[in-house]
């Protein structure tokens, strides 16, 4: 049956609106957030002053003078970065490997570090906890780099799996008769094709970095600390001081927003997994 | 020089031995070509040759030396893929280029030997396209382009025409040979087409089911089939088969007939039956004849010329010195 396309009220009125309802609910957290940045502790609490107050940049000028802002983010780049080519650097041979030389076990061995996933992070905090500290890595990027890589690890293999699954065998066999090496196949061959894949790959595994809360903020205190840490420690016992919170958390997420806008076309791609060639 | 000689090779996916124990030599310059219907094992030999299958027992020789260990990147071997396996983000030069660059080889050489190539397969006005503008026959003579340059030992090819059309494939068989009479080097090609092997081939190795079950050059396999397998493989329309009475006279279990070794008339000969589908070539007419006793179907091979109409009565004259033999177990009777 052929597919005729209907324009309908709906589809010319519906839709748009429909669109941007959704749209508007779910930036209206972070217009929020960075609306309340610019009002004062006192301010921010006040339902009179939801949209009208007197804009201040004293929360911004807090942050970067009392907490040292500029340590914490350049910490949240140092681990995001470094993990992400770590986990590449692990991912590409795994993934090619599993896609083009796939054994009985492959399946399995994919299902298996997907399960890591399901595995809820507390179960190891203990362990985890203690480990670091026992061997010293407590609090350093070292630490910080290797389990955001870790945890990251499956879902980048798993993408990868699916961008390198799209690329015919043929053409990594034709690379093997004209006398590729091994490398020589990942880095003409496949890296090349799959470029589009990797990019989002990469792209998505940094996100998961930069917004990773739950390991980073346990396993550092100054050294090593990121941007989720520098939020998490603006609880103060007396409560929240939204204003300040408010500033700190869009300072922290304002990077990875501005990051991702940029490459939406790459992100969308990555999640439709492996839909667009 | 590619000489090849596989020895006691065996394959096995699994449990599954799709190649049981196999001898064959291929001569240095000779044109071979393995056919049979699919399945029948003839691309897992050439990906054994290749060196894309692990051999699972026996030895595979290239020029004495022993290369069933050797990976498929080492063995000297170049290869055209039925799909084309072009590199897709590279244009039509870098392509050719690509196993020169692999192997470290001067620049201005690289440029030479891919202009030369260019000129032979006439690609000179496409060298700076990517393989998606091309068309299908052009992609397949960039394939061949790439395995040219670098003067491999031998040629493979795997069904390297059956992406293409019709009138294409024709003109793309005539190159390869033509391509192969130049070079003199190797080539071993798979194919499912009779019509392909019977034309192309020096030497042409029929399978099935993994098994060799006739070795020889085109005119041995058409003139003398060893069994009713390649008997009814070789040659177009398909010989025909006759058991009973008939055969017995020849003191055989089963006798074949090729449709061009019958002479069709309207009065005279042995056999008669009745006409149905006649298919008319132009040149050649295929009468496609029923009731006759015999079998089922008897094919005839006419002149074009020749106009019976269908439920027209005719009588079949096989030529004596031409039936083909075979006994209980389908072998051929000398």
């Amino acid at each position: 049956m052929a597919i005729v396309a209907t324009t309908t009220k709906f589809s010319i009125y519906g839709r748009p609106v429909l669109a941007w309802i959704v749209g508007l609910i779910f930036f209206f957290p972070i217009f929020w957030l960075v609306l309340t940045s610019f009002k004062t502790d006192a301010d921010a609490v006040k339902p009179e002053f939801l949209f009208f107050f007197t804009p201040t940049l004293d929360n911004y000028l807090n942050m970067t003078e009392n907490y040292d802002y500029w340590r914490f983010a350049t910490n949240s780049v140092i681990t995001s970065v470094f993990a992400t080519v770590f986990a590449l650097a692990v991912g590409i041979p795994c993934a090619y490997a599993m896609a083009f030389n796939p054994s009985r076990a492959t399946k399995d061995v994919l299902m298996w570090m997907l399960s890591t996933k399901m595995l809820p992070a507390a179960a190891v905090l203990y362990p985890m906890t203690f480990i670091t500290k026992s061997i010293g890595l407590f609090d350093t990027h070292f630490m910080v780099i290797l389990v955001l890589m870790l945890i990251n690890l499956p879902i980048v293999i798993w993408m990868l799996f699916t961008y390198f699954k799209e690329i015919p065998k043929d053409i990594i066999e034709a690379g093997q008769m004209d006398g590729v090496s091994t490398w020589g196949e990942v880095k003409e061959i496949l890296i090349p094709l799959a470029w589009g894949g990797i990019a989002s790959t990469a792209l998505l595994c940094f996100i998961f970095c930069w917004n990773e809360a739950y390991w980073t903020v346990r396993l550092t205190t100054t050294e090593a600390a990121t941007l989720s840490k520098l939020i998490e420690g603006n609880r103060a016992p007396e409560g929240l001081f939204f204003g300040r919170l408010s500033a700190v958390s869009a300072a922290a997420v304002g990077p990875i927003v501005v990051l991702g806008w940029f490459c939406q076309k790459q992100l969308v791609q990555g999640l439709t997994f492996g839909a667009v060639k | 020089m590619g000489r090849i000689v596989l020895e006691n090779v065996t394959k096995s996916f699994g449990e599954t031995q799709v190649i049981p124990p196999l001898n064959l030599t291929i001569e240095d310059g000779e044109f071979a070509v393995f056919v049979g219907p699919s399945g029948c094992g003839k691309s897992t030999l050439l990906r054994l040759i290749a060196g894309l299958e692990e051999t699972t027992s026996g030895q595979i020789l290239i020029d004495g030396e022993d290369a069933t260990q050797i990976p498929p990147s080492k063995r000297g071997l170049a290869m055209v893929f039925q799909s084309y396996a072009l590199y897709p983000h590279m244009t039509v030069r870098k392509n050719i280029a690509f196993p020169l660059r692999m192997a470290k080889m001067d620049q201005s050489e690289i440029d030479k030997k891919v202009e030369g190539a260019a000129k032979i397969l006439n690609l000179a006005d496409y060298l700076e396209q990517k393989p998606g503008q091309l068309s299908g026959g052009q992609r397949q003579r960039v394939a061949i382009g790439r395995a040219i340059v670098r003067e491999p030992a031998a040629f493979l090819f795997d069904e390297p025409l059956s992406n293409l059309d019709a009138a294409l494939r024709v003109g793309m068989r005539l190159e390869i040979s033509e391509l192969h009479n130049r070079l003199e080097t190797t080539m071993i090609y798979v194919t499912h087409d009779q019509v392909e092997a019977m034309t192309m081939a020096n030497k042409i190795v029929v399978l099935r089911a993994g098994h060799i079950e006739q070795v020889g050059s085109p005119l041995d396999l058409y003139r003398t089939p060893r069994n009713l397998f390649v008997a009814g493989f070789i040659g177009s329309p398909k010989m025909n088969f006759i058991e009973g009475p008939e055969a017995e006279k020849h003191g055989a279990k089963t006798i074949g007939v090729r449709p061009e070794h019958i002479t069709v008339s309207a009065d005279t000969g042995p056999w008669s039956g009745r006409v149905g589908v006649s298919e008319h070539l132009g040149s050649d007419t295929f009468f496609h004849i029923h009731d006759t006793g015999l079998a089922e179907t008897i094919t005839v091979r006419a002149d074009g010329e020749v106009g019976f109409k269908h439920g027209d009565t005719v009588h079949l004259t096989p030529r004596a010195d031409v039936i083909h033999r075979f006994d209980a177990e389908g072998l051929r009777i000398a």
